[in-house]
C-alpha cells in the first residue's frame, strides 16, 4: 500500500494503482482524454500530466505511472498548469471549431476541458487538418475531423467488443481513426465507442441532430431487450424518448449497453397501439375502452381463462394478471412463450448462479446450446474477460463467432453426458468451474438433467477460499422471465397445459412470440403496446405502456431485483397495464385490491417479498432429479439479434442493422 | 594538431570501407570468431564486469553505458520467460551511416557480438531489426547469420560453447520512430510501430513481454574486440567517461566526407583536416555544425572548432554527441532551411500516437517554412520557440525532443538571422509605419 502526497495530502493507495488513482483519492481532478478505467492505459493524450518527484524534471503522464511510496505529486504548480495549457492548445489546433453544429456539445470533454485548462486563444495561425468521413455503419456516425485520436475506441473494439474492427492508420498529423476497408462495424456493442469518445468524432447516427443534452430530461430506468437487466438512462423531451445511455452498474452492464438497448427506441414511436381495438367481421376496427370491455365481459368465461406473458414486462404487470386469474378461479398463466417447459420446481436450476460478475472469475466454462453473444452480449463481455484472467472456454452447439476463442466440442447434445477426457479434466481441475445453459439447450429434453447432473459431477457448486461458488447458470433472453417464475408464470408442460385447457378467454400480455393458433377456440385480449404478431391475432385490443412509460419492477438473469422509472406517457389512449387489469377486474365482476401502482407493488410484495429488495433475490441451492439423456443438435433461438421483439421490430434502426449488418452480404450477393 | 589519432592496429573495424570480402573466411582472417569459445567460457559477470570496465557507452545516441545496460536483465527466469537481445540496425538519423558499414562490410563481427552480449545476459536470440531501405546491407546480413549458422558459430551449441543461441534479421518497413527501442518492439511484434509507454522497461517486459535489451549495432560489434583486447586497451582512448574509438560519420561540406574509426574526444578541427581535407573553402567559411545527427541542436563555427567530439565535450556546447553524425554546414548554407528541412522530416516520421508531437511537429514545421520566407511576424519566433518547449519532454518517446532541439539551436544561435529574413520580407511596409 503506497503511501504518497498529493499537493501536500497524503493518501494511501492500494498496491499496482497509478499516479491519477491516487491523484483522485486525494481529491485531486486530473483532466484526462485517452485515460478510461475500463480499458488498457494508452497514455498517449498527455492531457494528465502532473509532477513528480522524485523523477525527471518534467511533468510525467499521471495515468501510465505506477503511485509508489514518498513520491510528491503536484497537480497545481506553474509546471502543470503550462503542460495542460499546451496539450489542450495542441489538440485544439486541428480540432474544428464547429460545436454549434456538433452533437458532442454540451457533453463534450474536449470542450469541458479547455474551458478549465486552456488557454484563452489560440497561437496558431496555419490551415487546420480535415479528414475524410469514415463509414462505420447505421449506428456510428463519424466526423473524423474531430478526432483527437485518443484511441479510446480502437482500445474498445479490441479489449472489451473483441472484433478488431476499428484502428489507426497513418502516422504523425496524417494519422486517422478508421474502420478496416471501410466496412461498418458489426459488433453488438459498437454503440458504446460513441460514449466513450470524448470529442463529437464519433456520434450516434440514429439521434443525429436530434436534441441537446441540456434539453432533455433524464430518468433512471432498467432496460427490456434481454435479461441483463442493464442500467440505463432514458433522455426524453416531451412525451419521446430520445435516446437510451447505460448508467453505470459494476455488478450488471458495468458501463455498457449494447446496440438493441441503445437504439430500439425509436421503435416506440412506430406500429404503436394507441387505441382499444375490437374485432367485428373478421376486422379490428377502433373501439373505445368502453367497448372493447364489454366485448371481453360478453364472452362470459368464468374461470375458463388463461393467459401467455411476453418478454418484456415488469412484474407488477405479472402480478396484477395473476391476481386476477386467481379472482376468476384460474392458475393457467403460463410466461414461455416458444413451448419451453424446463422444471421450475427449483429457482435455483434455471438461474444465473454465478452472478455476472462472479462469471468473470471462472476458470472453465462449458456454453451449453448458447449464443451469448447475441442471447446476452454483456454476459459475452464477461466471458472475454474470464478468458483474459485465464479461464478455458468449451462450447457445445453449432460453431460460431462469439468474438474469442472456444473449443467447440460439436453439436450434439449427448455430449452433456460423454465429455472427452481432457475436457473432463480441465473441469476437475478448475477451482471455479461453470457452466452457461442457453434458452436453445434447455429446449431439448433430458438437457437440463444432465446439465445439473454434470454441475454435480465436476462439483460447481462448492466452498473456495473467496467465498461460495456456484458455477450452474442458465441464461434467459427474456427480461419478463425470472420475474415471471418467482410470482409462477410456469405450468408443468408449458404453454402445451393452456392449449390443452382450451381457454374460453386467453389474455396474452404483449405476448408475440406465442403461435396463436394454437388458441383458435378462444377469444384473445392482446394487451400490448406493438401491433406485432400478437395484436394480429387478437380479437380484442388494450393499448398498454412501453417499458419507458410505465414504472415497474424487473428481476434479472442473475436473479437481481432492480426498478426502473416512467420517463415518459404512453401515446394516446393507451394506459399502464396494471391499470388496464385493474380496470377489466373489475368489469368481470372480480376487482382487484389495488386503485394505485403503489398499491399494486406493494400488494405484490406482500405476495412475493423478494421483489421488494433491490439487489440478489436468494434461491437456495436445491436442484431437482431430472431425466438426463439428452441427445440431438441444439439450435439458437435467436434468429436475428437486432429484431428479437415488438419494439425492436418497429425500430428504423434496428431494421437497418439488421438489413446492413446481418444480411448485408447476402444482398450483395443477390445484386451481383 | 597535438591529438594523438588512433594509429590503424588500434581499429576495431578494419574493414569498414570493404576493401576486403565480408565473408567468414575474409572475417576470419581478421579475426572474427576467433576462439569465442574460450570468451564465452569466462562465464555472464566476467563478461559484463569487462564490458564495465571498458566505459563503452551506447553508440546508438543516448549514451548509456553498456555493461551497465545488460546487468539490468534477469539473472534467472523465475516464471519461464526467455530473455532477448534486441539489435537496432534501423539507422534512420539523417547524418547517420556507421552501421551500414558495418553490416554491409563487417557482418560477422555484429553477429559474433550478438552471440557474445546474447550470452552475456541469458538471452535466448537475438533479432537484427535492419532498416527498410537497406536492401543489399540486409541481404548480407542474412548472407553471414546463414554462413555463421552453418558453421555451427551461432545456432545449437554455438561456437561448441555449450549455449544455444539464434540470431533472426528482421527488415523494417522504413519508419523512422521504429529506431526507437519500444517501438522497435512492437514493429518486432507484428504491430504498428509506436513508442511504448515506460514503465515497463524492456529488461522487464520487452519483445513478447520478456525481458529484452535493445542495443544499436555498433555497441554489439565492439564487443568481441573488446573483449579480446581488453577493456583497459579500449579504455585507453578519449577522455574519462568518453572512453574508446568511434565511428565519425562526416558530411557536408567538407572536402572528403567519410566514415572514419577514430578516438573518442577528438577535436573537431582535428578530425576535420585529418580525415576530411578541412572544410570547404576554409575554416572560416564554417558557418554551423550539427555533430550528432538531426536530433542535436546545431553548435556556431565558433563553439564547434576546438570542441572535443565526445558526449560530454559537446554537451558543453550545448549539443550532443548523438551518433557520431557530423553534418558540417558552410556559409553559403541557407540554415533557416536546412532546420525547417529537418522539421519537415520530424513531422513526417512522427508516429502521431501522442498529442505534442503529432500535433506540434506539423506547427513546427509550418512555421519554419515561414520563417525561411521571411513571412512570419518577429513575435512569432518566440511563439515558435514556446511551442517547442510545449513538445519538448511531454512525449511518450524522444521523437518529440528531437524534433524541438534543432529549432531552439536555430533560434539560441541565428535568431538576428531570422529577424532580417522577416524584416526584410516586412521591409516596406516597416518603412512606410516608420514615416
Amino acid at each position: 500500500m503506497p503511501k504518497l502526497t498529493v499537493d501536500g495530502i497524503e493518501v494511501e493507495v492500494p498496491q499496482g494503482a497509478t499516479v491519477l488513482q491516487a491523484c483522485e483519492a486525494a481529491g485531486k481532478e486530473i483532466p484526462r482524454f485517452c485515460y478510461h478505467e475500463r480499458l488498457s492505459i494508452a497514455g498517449n493524450c498527455r492531457m494528465c500530466l502532473v509532477e513528480v518527484k522524485p523523477g525527471p524534471p518534467k511533468p510525467q503522464a499521471s495515468c501510465a505511472l505506477p503511485a509508489m511510496d514518498n513520491q510528491e505529486v503536484r497537480t497545481n504548480s506553474d509546471m502543470v498548469k503550462k503542460a495542460r495549457e499546451g496539450v489542450m492548445e495542441f489538440l485544439l489546433i486541428n480540432h474544428p471549431l464547429d460545436c454549434p453544429i456538433c452533437d458532442q456539445g454540451g457533453e463534450c470533454d474536449l470542450q469541458d476541458q479547455s474551458v478549465a485548462y486552456g488557454r484563452g486563444g489560440s497561437r496558431y495561425d496555419e490551415n487546420k487538418r480535415a479528414v475524410t468521413e469514415k463509414y462505420m455503419g447505421p449506428i456510428i456516425k463519424t466526423i473524423m475531423t474531430r478526432c483527437i485520436h485518443c484511441t479510446r475506441c480502437v482500445r474498445f473494439a479490441e479489449e472489451v467488443a473483441g472484433t478488431e474492427q476499428i484502428g489507426a492508420i497513418g502516422r504523425g498529423e496524417n494519422m486517422q481513426i478508421t474502420s478496416y476497408l471501410e466496412k461498418a462495424v458489426s459488433s453488438e456493442l459498437s454503440g458504446n465507442v460513441i460514449d466513450l469518445c470524448p470529442v463529437g468524432a464519433l456520434t450516434s447516427r440514429p439521434y443525429a441532430y436530434e436534441a441537446r443534452p441540456w434539453e432533455l430530461k433524464k430518468t433512471m430506468g432498467i432496460d427490456v431487450m434481454d435479461a441483463v437487466g442493464t442500467n440505463i438512462r432514458f433522455d426524453s423531451r416531451g412525451r419521446e424518448v430520445m435516446r437510451v445511455l447505460p448508467r453505470v452498474n459494476d455488478d450488471v452492464n458495468e458501463e455498457w449497453a449494447h446496440d438493441k438497448t441503445r437504439y430500439a427506441v425509436d421503435g416506440l414511436m412506430r406500429r404503436r397501439l394507441d387505441r382499444p381495438y375490437v374485432r367485428r367481421d373478421g376486422k379490428l376496427v377502433p373501439a373505445s375502452w368502453a367497448e372493447a370491455f364489454q366485448a371481453i365481459a360478453a364472452v362470459n368465461a368464468g374461470s375458463s381463462m388463461g393467459a401467455v406473458a411476453g418478454d418484456l414486462l415488469d412484474c407488477e404487470t405479472l402480478f396484477a394478471a395473476r391476481e386476477l386469474l386467481a379472482a376468476m378461479g384460474s392458475t393457467l398463466i403460463e410466461g414461455r412463450q416458444t413451448g419451453l417447459k424446463y422444471d421450475v420446481s427449483s429457482l435455483s436450476a434455471v438461474n444465473f448462479n454465478s452472478t455476472l460478475n462472479g462469471i468473470e472469475t471462472a476458470d472453465a466454462i462449458l456454453l451449453v446450446g448458447t449464443n451469448p453473444r447475441w442471447e446476452a452480449p454483456l454476459v459475452n463481455t464477461r466471458i472475454r474477460k474470464a478468458i483474459k484472467h485465464g479461464a478455458k472456454v468449451y462450447a457445445i452447439g453449432e460453431e460460431i463467432d462469439l468474438t474469442y476463442k472456444a473449443e467447440w466440442l460439436g453439436n450434439d447434445m449427448g455430449l452433456l453426458a460423454t465429455l472427452p477426457d481432457a475436457v473432463a479434466d480441465v473441469f476437475k481441475g478448475a477451482a471455479r468451474p461453470a457452466l452457461i445453459m442457453g434458452g436453445g439447450a434447455l429446449g431439448v429434453d433430458g438437457a437440463h438433467g444432465a446439465a445439473l447432473a454434470l454441475a454435480e459431477t465436476f462439483n460447481m457448486v462448492r466452498d473456495t477460499e473467496d467465498g461460495p461458488w456456484n458455477g450452474f447458470n442458465v441464461l434467459h433472453m427474456a427480461a419478463s422471465r425470472m420475474g415471471g417464475l418467482m410470482l409462477g408464470w410456469a405450468q408443468p408442460g408449458g404453454i402445451a397445459d393452456l392449449v390443452a385447457a382450451k381457454p374460453k378467454l386467453l389474455v396474452a400480455l404483449g405476448a408475440d412470440e406465442v403461435d396463436f393458433t394454437q388458441f383458435d377456440g378462444s377469444f384473445k385480449v392482446f394487451i400490448g403496446h406493438h401491433g406485432d404478431k400478437g395484436a394480429a391475432a387478437a380479437d380484442v385490443i388494450l393499448p398498454s405502456a412501453a417499458y419507458p412509460e410505465k414504472n415497474g419492477t424487473y428481476v434479472n438473469v442473475e436473479g437481481r431485483v432492480q426498478m426502473s422509472d416512467k420517463a415518459v406517457f404512453a401515446p394516446g389512449d393507451a394506459r399502464e397495464d396494471w391499470s388496464i387489469l385493474r380496470a377489466l377486474s373489475e368489469v368481470l365482476g372480480h376487482k382487484l385490491p389495488f386503485d394505485t401502482f403503489a398499491e399494486c407493488r406493494s400488494a405484490m410484495v406482500a405476495a412475493e417479498p423478494a421483489l421488494g429488495v433491490e439487489g440478489l433475490a436468494s434461491f437456495d441451492w436445491a436442484p431437482p432429479k431430472l431425466t438426463a439423456s439428452p441427445s440431438g443438435p441444439v439450435g439458437y433461438p435467436i434468429k436475428d439479434f437486432y429484431l428479437t421483439n415488438a419494439i425492436a421490430r418497429a425500430s428504423g434502426t434496428m431494421q437497418r442493422c439488421s438489413a446492413e449488418l446481418l444480411h448485408g452480404e447476402a444482398m450483395l450477393e443477390a445484386a451481383e | 594538431m597535438s591529438f594523438d589519432f588512433l594509429s590503424d592496429k588500434d581499429r576495431i573495424f578494419t574493414n569498414v570501407y570493404g576493401f576486403q570480402p565480408w565473408n567468414l573466411k575474409a572475417a576470419e582472417a581478421r579475426g572474427d570468431w576467433d576462439n569465442t569459445k574460450d570468451l564465452i567460457a569466462w562465464g555472464q559477470d566476467k563478461i559484463i564486469d569487462e564490458m564495465k570496465a571498458s566505459g563503452l557507452r551506447g553508440r546508438g545516441g543516448a549514451g548509456f553505458p553498456t555493461g551497465m545496460k545488460w546487468s539490468f536483465m534477469p539473472k534467472e527466469s523465475k516464471d519461464g520467460r526467455p530473455s532477448f537481445l534486441v539489435i537496432n540496425a534501423d539507422e534512420s538519423e539523417p547524418g547517420s551511416c556507421k552501421d551500414r558499414e558495418i553490416l554491409r562490410h563487417d557482418p560477422h563481427k555484429l553477429i559474433e557480438g550478438a552471440l557474445i552480449a546474447g550470452f552475456a545476459m541469458r538471452a535466448r536470440a537475438a533479432y537484427i531489426y535492419v532498416r527498410g531501405e537497406y536492401i543489399r546491407e540486409a541481404e548480407v546480413l542474412q548472407a553471414a547469420v546463414d554462413e555463421a549458422y552453418e558453421a555451427g558459430l551461432i545456432g545449437k551449441n554455438a561456437s561448441k560453447s555449450g549455449y544455444d543461441f539464434d540470431v533472426f534479421v528482421h527488415r523494417g518497413a522504413g519508419a523512422y520512430i521504429c529506431g526507437e527501442e519500444t517501438a522497435m518492439i512492437e514493429s518486432l511484434e507484428g504491430k504498428k510501430g509506436q513508442p511504448r509507454l515506460k514503465p515497463p522497461f524492456p529488461a522487464g517486459a520487452g519483445l513478447y513481454g520478456c525481458p529484452t535489451t535493445v542495443n544499436n549495432v555498433e555497441s554489439i560489434a565492439v564487443v568481441p574486440t573488446i573483449l579480446r583486447r581488453g577493456a583497459a586497451w579500449f579504455a585507453s582512448f578519449g577522455r574519462e567517461n568518453n572512453k574508446g574509438t568511434k565511428l565519425f560519420q562526416i558530411s557536408g561540406h567538407v572536402d572528403k566526407p567519410c566514415v572514419v574509426e577514430e578516438a573518442m574526444s577528438i577535436p573537431f578541427r582535428d578530425l576535420i583536416e585529418k580525415h576530411c581535407g578541412g572544410i570547404r573553402g576554409g575554416w572560416d567559411n564554417l558557418l554551423a555544425v550539427i555533430p550528432g545527427g538531426s536530433s542535436v541542436p546545431l553548435v556556431p563555427a565558433a563553439q564547434i572548432m576546438d570542441a572535443p567530439m565526445d558526449f560530454d565535450g559537446l554537451k558543453e556546447v550545448g549539443s550532443g554527441l548523438g551518433t557520431a553524425a557530423v553534418i558540417v554546414m558552410d556559409k553559403s548554407t541557407d540554415i533557416v532551411q536546412a532546420i525547417s528541412r529537418l522539421s519537415y522530416f520530424y513531422k513526417h516520421e512522427s508516429c502521431g500516437q501522442c498529442t505534442p508531437c503529432r500535433e506540434g511537429t506539423g506547427w513546427m514545421w509550418r512555421v519554419m517554412e515561414r520563417m525561411r520566407t521571411g513571412d512570419a511576424d518577429i513575435s512569432e519566433i518566440d511563439t515558435l520557440y514556446e511551442v517547442t518547449k510545449q513538445v519538448e519532454g511531454h512525449t511518450i518517446c524522444a521523437l518529440g525532443d528531437a524534433a524541438a532541439w534543432p529549432i531552439q539551436g536555430l533560434i539560441k544561435h541565428f535568431r538576428p538571422e531570422m529577424e532580417r529574413r522577416i524584416v526584410e520580407k516586412q521591409g516596406g511596409g516597416l518603412m512606410e509605419a516608420a514615416e
